[in-house]
């Protein structure tokens, strides 16, 4: 009963957050002239403004929003720590480098899904080195050190690639793939996120009762006839696709996996398939939050919506890791 | 120096008399050297194709690799036949040049540090209005001392620009929209060759005077008549996603007329004559 209220609060904040996102922008529009657009079509400059270029924003910002809180929330259900996370542990950064080299060397061009599935193959590749080499069950040390190796040879790569690139703009693009935005994207790269990433969510969505076994411990899981080899290899590929889908189109976005389901576990009672669910709208929420904090503190400048997130989330990794620390974990 | 070097020979005795006459033959030899550039290097894009057009045969010895690009460059084709630079100080100096041809924008660093190697370094201004154009042909042909092939440039420039003669009845209005959201104001080459042909410039009404962004949300409140592109390069970026976003679309899809602006428009050389002509004809087309 609690729980459900708990959705239905996450649930209307995502909405009004929606809302709000879809009302601010330079154009200068009163809220009631561009619903008219919106939803009516009134007016071709306001039309296209609100529906080309406000409402594919805010549709990426709940999309990749909600699969970074679920990846999360995921991650840390499976290896049991809480500081999992696609950004972190360099998921986001390989699936950047993915995308990076699909734009560059034409395989983007060449077919719609390239981007999209060329992002997901860095971020599988990043996913399944971790799980490789923290394991299920492994030290927080182990599984922070893997990631920033795995971070740092994924952004060095990236940054390689794009300066290799005989484009002009590229090498000033290093900064989108490691901080990540949703300025002047299109309905177009709604379409090309979502199919991968519907898949991603359902995926993850079935792992709820076999991290809840989880919690228990690997041998109490086996014997209510939870596979952990299946768990495993549902978790990568359910990451994979989400993190792969959403970074191709927004560049890596860290921090949001870290920080939702951190605030969201003592509520729901750190029970993971609850966890999942509430991780999946609290993201949606709180990159919705920081799409609009872009707009509103530094209009037409562009600032990365990662700056925001990492401004939030890194001091909340400290504590944790302090925190970690001291539980001799 | 010479009146250094006088006071010096008057103050010497008789018998150092061959000395200072060698001495002041050095400086002499100094002073010859002020005449026309030998080696000559260039190290920024508008600078290689005034250069390429004015420097004397051998003259010239390098410019930069940007100036080979066909995408950036009119001179593409010609810039092959001389020695490709990047504009590094280290490569600059081991050409051993006596007059290095820069921009105001090339990097800070590149430019004192030639200097205080002793190098001649010369910065050429940007043509910001179409009437600076003869100027800066001038300019350059004074620095490399061939003034008379300068001012045939510049006159045949002047005539070419008569003969386009603008056609003001009707201002169809157009924006400039290069990657990032990038345009030019009413302070800049590529708003004279836009305003010369016949429209009038988005960017002015927007109160931009430079170069700067325009969000797409508000030049689509500004609802163009002619939506004129930003060059692509090889390569899919962010940047220049947004010049083929659907918002941008539509608006081409409004009127039939767009345009790409492209290495004709990059400097101020007679290249932007073309750049106007191909301007004038999509005018007229806008008009009928």
């Amino acid at each position: 009963m609690r729980f459900a209220l708990l959705l239905a609060l996450l649930a209307a904040l995502v909405m009004a957050l929606f809302t709000v996102s879809l009302l601010v922008g330079p154009a200068g529009l009163t809220p009631a002239r561009a619903l008219a657009a919106l939803i009516r079509g009134e007016g071709l400059a306001e039309t296209l403004v609100m529906r080309e270029i406000r409402l594919p924003r805010a549709l990426l910002a709940v999309m990749i929003g909600a699969s970074l809180g679920l990846a999360g929330a995921a991650m840390q259900g499976y290896l049991r720590n809480p500081l999992a996370e696609p950004g972190l542990i360099g998921v986001s950064g390989s699936a950047a480098l993915g995308a990076v080299l699909a734009l560059h060397t034409g395989l983007a061009a060449s077919f719609a899904l390239g981007l999209p599935l060329a992002a997901l193959g860095g971020a599988a590749v990043a996913v399944g080195l971790i799980l490789l080499m923290a394991g299920s069950g492994g030290s927080s040390i182990t599984l922070i050190l893997a990631g920033i190796a795995v971070s740092a040879m994924a952004g060095a790569l990236t940054s390689l690639v794009l300066n290799l690139s005989p484009n002009p703009f590229a090498a000033s693009e290093i900064v989108f793939w490691m901080m990540g935005s949703l300025a002047d994207r299109s309905m177009l790269h709604v379409w090309l996120a979502l199919p991968l990433m519907a898949l991603g969510w359902v995926l993850l969505a079935s792992l709820g009762r076999g991290l809840d076994a989880l919690t228990l411990g690997e041998d109490a899981a086996a014997t209510m006839g939870i596979s952990l080899r299946r768990l495993r290899l549902v978790l990568v590929a359910g990451v994979a696709c989400v993190v792969g889908a959403g970074t191709a189109v927004a560049g890596a976005i860290g921090f949001v996996g870290l920080v939702v389901p951190h605030i969201l576990r003592p509520v729901v009672g750190a029970q993971p398939s609850r966890l999942l669910a509430a991780s999946a709208l609290g993201g949606a929420a709180m990159v919705l939050a920081a799409d609009i904090a872009v707009r509103l503190i530094l209009p037409e400048r562009d600032l990365k919506l990662g700056v925001l997130t990492a401004i939030v989330g890194a001091p909340l990794f400290l504590h944790l890791i302090y925190r970690t620390r001291k539980e001799g974990l | 120096m010479a009146r250094r070097a006088g006071r010096i020979m008057s103050a010497l005795p008789r018998a150092s008399r061959a000395l200072a006459l060698a001495v002041s033959l050095i400086l002499e030899g100094a002073v010859a050297q002020a005449g026309p550039p030998e080696r000559v290097v260039s190290i920024n894009l508008c600078t290689d194709q005034l250069a390429m057009m004015l420097a004397m045969p051998g003259q010239l010895i390098s410019v930069s690799h940007i100036a080979a690009d066909p995408l950036a460059s009119v001179m593409a084709h010609e810039a092959a036949r001389y020695r490709l630079n990047y504009g590094q100080a280290e490569e600059v100096h081991a050409m051993a040049p006596d007059l290095v041809l820069a921009g105001p924008y090339t990097s800070r660093y590149t430019v004192g540090l030639l200097r205080r190697l002793g190098v001649e370094v010369r910065e050429l201004p940007v043509a910001e209005r179409l009437s600076d154009i003869p100027q800066t042909i001038a300019l350059m042909g004074e620095w490399l001392a061939n003034g008379a092939r300068a001012e045939t440039l510049a006159a045949e420039f002047r005539a070419g620009l008569a003969a386009l003669a603008p056609n003001n009845d009707e201002r169809p209005r157009a924006v400039l929209h290069y990657a990032n959201n990038y345009t030019s104001g009413s302070q800049t080459l590529a708003h004279q060759i836009l305003t010369f042909a016949g429209f009038a410039n988005i960017a002015e009404e927007a109160g931009l005077s430079g170069g700067g962004t325009l969000p797409m949300e508000q030049l689509i409140m500004l609802m163009p008549d002619v939506v004129i592109s930003g060059q692509r390069y090889p390569g899919l970026t962010r940047a220049e996603d947004v010049i083929d976003h659907p918002a941008m679309e539509a608006l081409r899809e409004r009127h039939a007329g767009a345009a790409v602006t492209d290495a004709e428009w990059v400097c101020g050389t007679p290249a932007v004559l073309s750049a106007i002509a191909r301007l004038t004809a999509l005018h007229d087309a806008e008009g009928s």
